[in-house]
């Protein structure tokens, strides 16, 4: 059976590489002028100096974007959001997050559980809020508005890195299940339930 | 799958993740070397991202809309210092002797003293100067419109570039859209007093619509000009727009 259209996959994966070469550039950037006490070991970053990094980020940001964009338009108008990602009910939720403490949370990729679902949507909204922040960042004079949203420049920096922080903490757990149950990796590439 | 063939999978885990981020690093690292110093494949595609992004910006920018302004309360103090060298090393440059030089596409090429752009009318404005480091820092500048001087050289405006050359070497170039922005100016002050060497003194630009480093400093010559002036650290790779 068929769960994943080609579609899907192909944005799951372009995304996969935007979003290390966003991530890894951006800790480079942050480096330059860290907001909190602490800075990213430069061999876990991407761009070698400053400028070199925020090339990588500018560059990246039209792949990540224009993706997402895509995935977006695709996912809803197919119904594929709807299908497998909603709704997202919180009683649902409590039971399977409950069920998968303990381990017992069936994972069988022909549907996602509640958690599963959360987690997917949760990651999509952290990715809507990088763009939309890194807007802000990019141009808090042209996109004042958007800058105003997030508090002007200085807030719109700290709602970025908190998006950021957000993302990398799914792409921890992700990596992590998928280490777990490997075969659940199988279907975002042939497209078919384990 | 019970709870112990968990516990034996997290184990294999663990050692599986090391490998894979190895793995995977080791693929971005051979991207790592691409910083835009040498001339491979990747470093010419950045360049070409970064040209369209000036392209990209140019098309968002517009001369109508203005950088938000703020109060004297909200003035940065100290107002960071930032140059490609440390603060000992900031250039002193003697008032009397300096002359701004004026060239290129203008009518009239003479040199300036600081006492003629000081009798030309002023403005002042509080703004917010955004360094392409992240970090940013409100100041009060002062100083003769941009425009209003380009007016009185007689400046081509419909040239594509303004090029700025600095006491210190450095060197910057601006788009005459931006140049023509109502509140970028030529400015010879900071809160109201002449500007500091470590500020810039005779004259800077400032920008508000543009990073920091689009600010020159201790300017020493103006130059109208349709030919691409790059910068000193655009030349490095900084995008060149770096609008606001």
């Amino acid at each position: 059976m068929q769960v994943l259209p080609l579609a899907v996959r192909i944005a799951h994966w372009i995304n996969a590489v935007a979003m290390a070469v966003m991530i890894a550039s951006g800790w480079r950037i942050y480096n330059a002028s860290p907001l909190f006490d602490f800075v990213f070991p430069a061999w876990l970053t991407l761009g070698d100096w400053l400028g070199g990094a925020l090339a990588w980020h500018f560059a990246a940001m039209w792949l990540l974007a224009g993706n997402f964009a895509i995935y977006l338009g695709y996912g809803w108008t197919s119904g594929h959001i709807a299908r497998r990602l909603l709704p997202l009910r919180p009683r649902e939720i409590w039971r399977d997050a409950t069920l998968a403490l303990r381990f017992r949370l069936p994972h069988d990729g022909a549907q996602y559980n509640a958690v599963q679902r959360l987690l997917y949507v949760l990651a999509g909204c952290g990715t809507g809020l990088a763009i939309l922040s890194g807007l802000a960042i990019w141009k808090p004079v042209q996109l004042y508005t958007l800058s105003m949203m997030f508090g002007g420049y200085e807030m719109a920096r700290r709602v970025h890195f908190l998006a950021m922080a957000c993302i990398v903490g799914f792409i921890a757990v992700h990596l992590v299940l998928v280490a777990i149950v490997p075969r659940a990796l199988r279907p975002m590439i042939t497209g078919r339930a384990i | 799958m019970n709870a112990a063939d968990h516990r034996r999978g997290l184990e294999r885990v663990s050692r599986r993740l090391l490998l894979r981020r190895t793995l995977s690093l080791g693929a971005l690292s051979l991207l790592t070397g691409c910083n835009l110093e040498d001339d491979d494949a990747v470093d010419r595609v950045l360049w070409a991202m970064s040209r369209w992004n000036d392209r990209v910006q140019a098309a968002l920018f517009s001369r109508a809309r203005m950088a938000p302004t703020y109060n004297e309360a909200d003035i940065t103090d100290p107002f960071p210092f930032n140059a490609y060298y440390p603060l000992e090393q900031v250039r002193r440059v003697d008032g009397d002797a300096w002359r701004l030089e004026v060239s290129g596409l203008v009518s009239e090429r003479r040199a300036w003293t600081l006492a003629e752009l000081a009798a030309l009318p002023q403005v002042s404005q509080i703004t917010r100067h955004i360094c392409i480091e992240g970090w940013s820092a409100i100041g009060k500048w002062g100083g003769v419109p941009f425009r209003d001087f380009l007016a009185r050289i007689g400046a081509d405006t419909s040239a594509r570039y303004i090029a700025f050359r600095c006491a210190d070497d450095y060197r910057s170039s601006i788009d005459m859209a931006t140049a023509l922005h109502k509140q970028t100016l030529l400015a010879l002050t900071f809160r109201d007093r002449p500007l500091s060497a470590a500020y810039g003194f005779p004259l800077k630009l400032r920008v508000p619509t543009k990073l920091g480093f689009k600010n020159p400093k201790h300017i020493v010559s103006i130059e109208v000009t349709n030919v691409y002036p790059g910068g000193f650290w655009e030349d490095y790779g900084y995008n060149w727009f770096s609008g606001s």
